[in-house]
């Protein structure tokens, strides 16, 4: 049996396609990427080294700090209203509907699997000015006359609003799910005790429910953070980081500088610097919400 | 308690009302774009410029799927990413099964550092590898290519699936694979015809999961292809609605929705096993 279980030339058969694969498009890649960010260059036209010029003009361009600054706005906005709107959710779903909330959850997992192009595609004619009104507006005209219709995409400070509720909306039914799973596993004794204790409403929430599933909490929010901070196809699609560069993430930015400016070293520094914030974030989420409970 | 009972019964009756009213108004909120974007999809171009965005189609004008099919490009689209879609599923599964397989049942050194490593691929940034791989699929002619898009899609579905068909093997009692082998099976027989099996159930909810990963991906799509031609739905879509998108509402309604049908469908089907699916991997990654 164990000589089975230890014939090299069948392990190597098993594992070797796998790991072949994933060292050549993901391992190497990583590695490699470190690298570019010493070059500049592209693959069309060659890589040059330049050792670190292109940390130094990371720290002086004022367009990578735009970019950081909207990444961490737009993490911190969504981030918040996916986790707590899905425990909203979550609490309604196991506080009110019971056994009967199967229906309602899965309708409002829906939107989870949409392409996220459809969506934005569908998102862009809500709100949409011209040539006709979207919906948003149709319906403000119905209601409060011409003069108050919005370009909502058109401005920065409300594209920015549009995007971060299509991202909510997109991903609330998802943290519902995981963490109505969480508050199934509270025994209902616990809570029954706290209630013949007197505590109620926000406050059950509070004191009770919260640090029960505060693990489940803190994996939806590292895992939102680590969504968010590198949000993409939504913003593509529906804005593609305008008006002017008014709601370009960082991943968007280094797509741009590698792909429009064909500066790969560029474009490798800044991802690596994205790689690093999302690690520091997650860590720092992890480390705060851990001391504080 | 004559008297508060009634009371009592009203005010449960108001908080049922308001719970009840919340959930509907959730459920608009969840569901209307989906609705208002089929009601759009089947619009006659005049509606659209005569009549609010909120009136309902005063026909069926499927013309708009027809030119979004047709002159929006959206069949090449479709056959492209089932062309992409099919062999990468089929390759993933295949190659995470036995890997899986390797990594917890059969026996050599390394064993673990191989699981860690296939892990580290979980966290990473995507970001992080498009450039370098542009670079390297430039020099193999492999941009523009759709078995370039199939090995990325592979490669990028391989960690996750490593990860939870390593957590699907790990139960399966030993003594299951010791008395075949004493049957006389050798090692692939054990695999293909007790584990495998073993696992369909597992197969299915892993395999859903990737197939809303790649038929929804747009990036990996749209840095390795830019022939229209060669366009996965995402890519098609994007460009399709950018092209089209300012004029031409109804067809780009249709085009929209010719991508979320598919999906809307095999949500109704299986929406259990897809909402299990997304969810344990996401809370164990």
């Amino acid at each position: 049996m164990d000589r089975v279980l230890r014939d090299r030339r069948a392990i190597l058969v098993f594992i070797g396609p796998a790991l072949l694969l994933y060292t050549l498009v993901l391992l190497i890649p990583i590695v490699w990427s470190v690298g570019y960010t010493f070059f500049e260059g592209s693959p069309v036209s060659g890589f040059r080294f330049n050792g670190i010029t292109n940390y130094v003009e990371l720290v002086g361009d004022a367009k990578f700090w735009q970019a950081l600054w909207f990444s961490t706005q737009y993490a911190a906005v969504v981030t918040s209203g996916q986790v707590v709107l899905g425990l909203l959710l979550a609490l309604l779903f196991h506080f009110y509907l019971k056994r009967g909330s199967s229906i309602v959850r899965t309708l409002v997992f829906f939107p989870v699997v949409l392409p996220t192009v459809a969506v934005a595609a569908i998102f862009s004619k809500l709100f949409a000015i011209a040539p006709q009104y979207g919906l948003v507006n149709a319906l403000i005209d119905l209601f409060m006359g011409k003069e108050a219709v919005v370009s909502w995409l058109g401005r920065g400070g409300s594209a920015f609003w549009v995007i971060a509720i299509m991202d909510i909306w997109r991903a609330m039914g998802f943290y519902a799910v995981i963490l109505y799973a969480g508050l199934l596993d509270i025994p209902s004794d616990v809570l029954e005790a706290a209630s013949l204790d007197g505590a109620k409403g926000w406050r059950l929430v509070q004191f009770i429910i919260i640090p029960l599933i505060l693990p489940i909490l803190i994996s939806s929010l590292i895992f939102s953070l680590n969504g968010t901070l590198k949000v993409f196809d939504s913003i593509v699609a529906l804005t593609n980081g305008g008006p002017g560069s008014a709601t370009t993430p960082l991943t968007l930015y280094m797509y741009r500088s590698a792909f429009t400016n064909n500066a790969y070293g560029y474009g490798s520094t800044v991802a690596v610097m994205l790689a690093i914030y999302c690690l520091i974030v997650s860590l720092v989420a992890y480390r705060v919400t851990r001391n504080n409970a | 308690m004559g008297a508060a009972a009634p009371a009592t019964r009203r005010r449960l009756k108001l908080g049922s009302v308001l719970v009840g009213g919340l959930i509907a108004l959730l459920l608009v909120i969840q569901l209307y774009p989906i609705i208002w974007l089929l009601l759009s999809s089947v619009k006659a171009p005049k509606e659209f410029n005569l009549r609010p965005i909120y009136a309902l189609p005063e026909g069926f004008y499927w013309q708009n799927y027809a030119d979004a099919w047709t002159r929006g490009n959206m069949s090449t689209y479709f056959r492209n990413s089932i062309i992409v879609t099919i062999p990468s599923l089929a390759l993933i599964i295949l190659a995470s099964v036995a890997a899986a397989f390797a990594l917890e049942i059969m026996r050599w050194r390394l064993q673990k550092l191989a699981l860690m490593t296939f892990l580290v691929g979980i966290m990473v940034p995507m970001q992080i590898v498009i450039l370098p791989l542009f670079t390297i699929y430039y020099n193999l002619h492999l941009i523009n290519n759709l078995l370039g898009l199939i090995l990325t899609y592979t490669a990028f579905g391989l960690p996750l699936t490593v990860f939870l068909f390593s957590g699907y093997i790990k139960p399966i009692p030993l003594e299951v694979i010791e008395s075949a082998v004493v049957d006389g099976a050798n090692i692939y027989q054990v695999f293909f015809r007790i584990v495998i099996p073993m696992l369909m159930n597992a197969i299915v909810t892993v395999a859903l999961v990737q197939f809303f990963f790649i038929w929804n991906d747009l990036v990996l799509s749209m840095t390795f292809v830019n022939e229209t031609s060669l366009r996965t739905i995402q890519t098609g879509l994007l460009n399709f609605v950018g092209q089209y998108g300012q004029r031409q509402w109804g067809p780009t309604f249709a085009g929209i929705a010719m991508a979320v049908i598919p999906i809307l469908v095999i949500y109704m089907l299986m929406n259990n096993l897809v909402i299990r699916g997304l969810t344990s991997g996401a809370v164990k990654g």
